[in-house]
């Protein structure tokens, strides 16, 4: 089989036979000749635009050929480059290449290495990566590869070196791979910094960034050049997308559930699927649906079909051990989470099956095109709604998808804490001039907007720690010299960086150690099966049994960093929980949802089933018009409820579900809980809540007004643990705390400073610093999407529908469903202590409890 | 009998436990007070803690001082002590005292003032402070009681300590919870530290084994409001 990449047919061979001979050296035009191949026409338009000095973006769907594509420019200017003689001094880098994925840059280096040695190259091409040993890093150094193959972290590295502007001289070209997936996070903030560098280097470098089909590619275009002047592009060439997928949704015999993520209704028929196609690729949304689903598919495989599970958490020999498998074909199907998202090209899939709603229509479209990886043909695709509400939104995205709408989320401003890094890794490679660095900051894309103050005031924290109270002069880590450049101040600051570079931060987490059962926590240790995260294995009791890699394992007990399990067995398996991983439903999905749900022509396409539960909906209550907001209220119980159908996902709803219940509160409505789904939040009340807004006490507007942003919000915020989490992650990019690593944890308490005493202390004496500014702009932003819920409540003003009920809605009966299922992440600690005293004082009687005289 | 002090509003007969027949008022702030002797005993102060991190190129915030004595001050206001016994650790390392700040430094000299102050020498600082008024002794003997920074090894009837930064944790509903504590078997009392950057280690970990008798161990968990008494068997290592 040819390489993936490179395409034996093309749409206009004369034309790209005559552009060949023009762009193409000559052992290029033999060696395509000889595969009885040609160059695809935006391969070489790629080629025309770079030999002409300009920076480029391809944006084209999987299978296009586009890595060749990013390559063909510097393979060609190296085919001319004339040899090196010995003696010779060695050139620096031609090409760096820049990728996501570790794996990725290995993949590459294996597919590249085939062509430039059939061809006869004389290039060198190589991987630098985390796991590179250090006596190759150092031959690099001194022997440069012409391409280097490597990750924004190791970037950042090698430009805090000391002989980075030599090891950069010779640089002409840098491929950016997946770019639509780097510029989002705050990867994409420091690797633009690192690009500015590059390009202060080298002023004549072009980029090349090679990108899946994205909402706004003007962003990318700006991204991949100087900002200078502002709104400065690189060239853009579009591949227009392959064959139409061929989606569907699993229309099932059995009913669809009200509520709940599993999809178990429909493992039969998932795994009669799986039965009908040669490679099958699952898609879910978190780790605990893999292992679920995973577990779920094997009780139902009667063949013992070869079914593998792939998270991020599975230890990474099991991770390769299924990717090399999936390579070879050995394997029918794959129950995988995003770790399997990008560009990867792995085996044969026939079929992807989606289980869940795809939370976004770009999603789904980057997922699909794993299936299949031949642009020609069409990738075929199931979408497995695991509830109603699901339903309606799989109609959505498939939709989207047929029309070609896009829906990657926006770029954000470039952070503070990662500039910070970027500001101590400079200095870290040498003297810098404060002045010359903020112009060159402002033409990365992220930070054009970048104010002088606030770069002063970056420059002061990486310095001092930027404090109103001046006391750490004499500890500054960098210093300005008499000429006015600005230095690091001793070799140890260099070291303490090098740790801590990159912008991932992981929470904190726990080796899972095997041991042979009945042995308890005495038991030799075994083998490692992943990873899990510390406050979830905090929440275990010995003997606790609960789901991971497929197995049933039960909890022994922690010891050091490691959670410590055997085999499990038992009725009652709890399944992990994972913070990451949660996507928020699209702004743009959400619309379309709202406008499903207001026009009834469109529920013909529904599967009969849930077109039935809206028809009910409007019989006993009422739909919503789209763009207005339905707030039903209906006693139940002792109870008295509020249901508001929002549709902006569960992060926005959690949030509103804060506020609203604060207000209530204030109000005297006795709020007593909420709960929130990604499609519409409930609250539940002492008081009748209708009555309250009939009485204007407060009105329903009153109650949704958008000034629920300002004082409510930022009280909340400024507890929230959300905000603890956020800052933590900043604290550390900053390089304020350092990384924890594995094997630290042991006596980590007492010897670092934890990073919510620090925010407390921060928080309480420097509110305005700018870490905690830093924080915020990262929580609105993305942990909570306040700016969303602005967007919301703005929109909603003034069309509020109100209906009141004397029962339940259909519509209401999912979220009705979540209560009690999960716990509201308050401030509620302390009732819990409380309990727990009182259970000792019901125990042992008084003298032991709490209010009562102790004896000690 | 109604106990009744200079600020006994305070202090109600009931919060009160007893050590070796002293009366104490185990304080959700993290201090311990007796009421009889008027004498409040605090630990780990850890002062500047967060310059002695910056010293080392960490440079987090300088505040630490600045919030412990604010905290401290609080509490001495509040009781009117005659003796604070500061159990050791009062500050991060030994050049702590001299780099503190002027302004904290008077406004840690205004607290003393007008009571006996005896720093507790500990591991983090064997010497006397700098310059700072107060008695600095290995171990302190009053009534019944023994205060020293680390708890022995052999058992010690009324010992008083502090050095292990003690916290407990227990599992409700499925939720975790942490705190500081006092830990106490009926024989001896471990206080919790006190400084605003001080971390905790739970009253499970092996660096506790041997000092508790755990049939009766106690762990009392500072509340927002008010200490949680929870029994030793309720409570989760980590």
């Amino acid at each position: 089989m040819p390489p993936r990449y490179l395409l034996r047919v093309t749409e206009q061979p004369r034309l790209a036979e005559q552009n060949a001979a023009v762009l193409l050296p000559e052992p290029f035009v033999r060696w395509f000749g000889e595969k009885g191949w040609s160059p695809r026409a935006h391969q070489l338009e790629l080629l025309a635009k770079a030999q002409s000095g300009q920076s480029v973006l391809l944006i084209a769907p999987t299978g296009a050929g586009k890595t060749l594509a990013g390559f063909l420019p510097s393979l060609t200017e190296l085919a001319d480059r004339p040899k090196r003689k010995p003696g010779q001094a060695h050139r620096g880098i031609h090409t760096l290449y820049i990728s996501p994925l570790k794996a990725l840059a290995v993949d590459i280096e294996r597919n590249l290495g085939k062509p430039v040695e059939e061809i006869g190259l004389p290039v060198a091409i190589e991987t630098r990566t985390g796991d590179t040993p250090s006596h190759k890093r150092q031959r690099q150094k001194l022997a440069p590869p012409d391409i280097l193959l490597t990750t924004p972290e190791q970037l950042a590295l090698l430009i805090a070196a000391g002989d980075a502007r030599r090891f950069f001289e010779d640089l002409r070209y840098v491929v950016l791979d997946e770019l639509h997936s780097l510029v989002t996070s705050k990867r994409g903030h420091l690797l633009a910094l690192g690009l500015a560098r590059l390009r202060s280097y080298v002023p004549g470098l072009q980029t090349i960034g090679l990108s899946a089909t994205v909402a706004e590619p003007d962003e990318l275009r700006r991204w991949l050049v100087a900002q200078n002047p502002p709104g400065t592009m690189a060239g853009l060439i579009t591949v227009a997308g392959g064959a139409k997928p061929d989606i569907s949704i699993l229309d099932s015999r059995e009913r669809v559930p009200w509520s709940g993520h599993s999809a178990r209704y429909a493992i039969p028929e998932i795994y009669e699927a799986i039965k009908q196609h040669r490679t099958t690729l699952l898609f879910v949304n978190t780790r605990s649906q893999a292992e679920l689903l995973f577990q779920e598919l094997w009780r139902a495989n009667e063949d013992s079909l070869p079914i593998a599970l792939h998270h991020g958490s599975l230890d990474v020999g099991q991770r390769r051990r299924v990717e090399k498998a999936m390579a070879d074909n050995a394997l029918r199907a794959i129950v995988a989470t995003s770790t399997l998202d990008l560009g990867i090209d792995w085996g044969d899939v026939d079929l992807v099956v989606h289980v869940g709603a795809p939370k976004g229509a770009s999603r789904l479209a980057q997922r699909i095109g794993r299936a299949n990886h031949r642009m020609d043909e069409p990738s075929k695709a199931i979408l497995i709604p695991a509830n109603r509400f699901e339903v309606l939104e799989c109609r959505a995205a498939l939709d989207a998808n047929y029309l070609g709408a896009q829906d990657t989320p926006p770029l954000i401003k470039g952070a503070l804490d990662v500039l910070s890094q970027h500001v101590l890794g400079v200095a870290c490679g040498g003297p810098f001039d404060a002045d010359f660095l903020f112009e060159e900051v402002r033409s990365a894309a992220p930070y054009a907007a970048l104010e002088r103050e606030t770069f002063d005031r970056v420059i002061d924290f990486v310095a001092t720690g930027g404090y109103a109270l001046r006391n750490y002069e004499r500890y500054a880590r960098i210093r300005r010299n008499k000429d006015g450049l600005w230095r690091v101040s001793n070799p140890r600051v260099a070291q303490q960086y090098r740790l801590n570079v990159g912008t991932i931060v992981e929470m904190p987490e726990l080796n899972i150690r095997y041991v042979r059962q009945g042995r308890g926590m005495a038991g030799r240790g075994g083998p490692v099966l992943g990873k899990i995260e510390e406050y979830f294995a905090e929440t275990l009791r010995p003997g606790d049994n609960f789901l991971f890699a497929g197995k049933v394992l039960r909890f022994e007990g922690i010891r050091e960093n490691e959670c410590v399990v055997s085999n499990g067995a038992g009725a009652n398996i709890i399944v992990p929980s994972y913070a990451g991983g949660k996507f928020p439903l699209s702004t743009y999905l959400a619309e379309q949802v709202r406008g499903m749900l207001a026009d009834s022509d469109r529920w013909k396409l529904l599967p009969e089933q849930v077109a039935d539960w809206l028809r009910i909906q409007q019989e006993k209550s009422v739909l919503p018009k789209r763009g207005d907001l339905l707030v039903e209220t209906f006693p139940r119980g002792n109870r008295h409820y509020m249901v508001a159908y929002p549709f902006e996902g569960r992060l926005v709803h959690q949030t509103l579900g804060m506020l609203l219940t604060r207000r209530l509160e204030r109000a005297h409505a006795r709020p007593l809980g909420f709960v929130a789904t990604d499609y519409s939040l409930a609250v539940w009340a002492l008081d009748d809540m209708a009555a309250s807004f009939k009485a204007r006490k407060p009105s329903l507007g009153q109650l949704f007004d958008e000034d629920m942003l300002g004082d409510d919000l930022e009280d909340w915020l400024n507890e929230s643990w959300m905000l603890k989490r956020t800052f933590r992650t900043c604290a550390v990019i900053a390089g304020l705390i350092e990384k924890r690593y594995p094997g630290q944890e042991k006596s980590g308490r007492q010897v670092t400073v934890s990073a919510d005493l620090i925010y407390d202390v921060l928080r309480s004496h420097e509110p305005d610093h700018i870490l905690l500014q830093a924080t915020r702009a990262d929580a609105s932003a993305g942990l909570l999407d306040v700016s969303r819920l602005g967007e919301m409540l703005s929109r909603v003003r003034g069309r509020i529908m109100h209906k009141h009920l004397d029962q339940i809605s259909p519509l209401a009966v999912p979220v009705m469903l979540e209560i009690g299922k999960e716990s509201v992440n308050g401030g509620a600690n302390d009732t819990l202590l409380m309990e727990a005293a009182d259970l000792v004082e019901e125990a042992m009687g008084s003298g032991h409890g709490s209010n009562s005289r102790k004896s000690v | 009998m109604n106990f009744s002090l200079s600020r006994a509003t305070l202090i109600a007969e009931a919060d009160l436990v007893g050590i070796a027949g002293e009366r104490a008022v185990c304080d959700r702030r993290g201090v311990l007070y007796f009421p009889d002797l008027r004498l409040l005993a605090v630990s780990d102060l850890h002062l500047e803690k967060g310059s002695s991190f910056a010293r080392r190129g960490a440079l987090i915030p300088p505040y630490d001082t600045g919030a412990t004595l604010l905290r401290l001050q609080a509490i001495i206001a509040d009781y009117q002590p005659r003796i604070v016994v500061s159990l050791g650790d009062s500050f991060h390392d030994g050049g702590g005292a001299e780099r503190m700040h002027q302004s904290f430094r008077e406004h840690l000299e205004a607290m003393m003032a007008g009571r006996d102050w005896f720093w507790v020498a500990g591991n983090h600082d064997p010497d006397a402070p700098a310059d700072l008024p107060g008695e600095t002794v290995r171990e302190l003997a009053i009534g019944s009681l023994l205060f020293r920074h680390e708890p022995s090894k052999l058992r010690v009837e009324g010992e008083i300590a502090g050095h292990l930064h003690p916290c407990a944790r227990i599992v409700q509903r499925g939720r975790s919870v942490r705190r500081r504590c006092f830990a106490g078997d009926g024989g001896r009392m471990i206080m919790p530290a006190f400084g605003a950057y001080t971390g905790s280690l739970n009253v499970l970990d092996r660096a506790y084994a041997g000092l508790f008798r755990l049939e009766t161990l106690m762990a009392y968990m500072l509340g927002a409001e008010r200490i949680f008494a929870i029994s030793g068997s309720m409570l989760r290592p980590g």
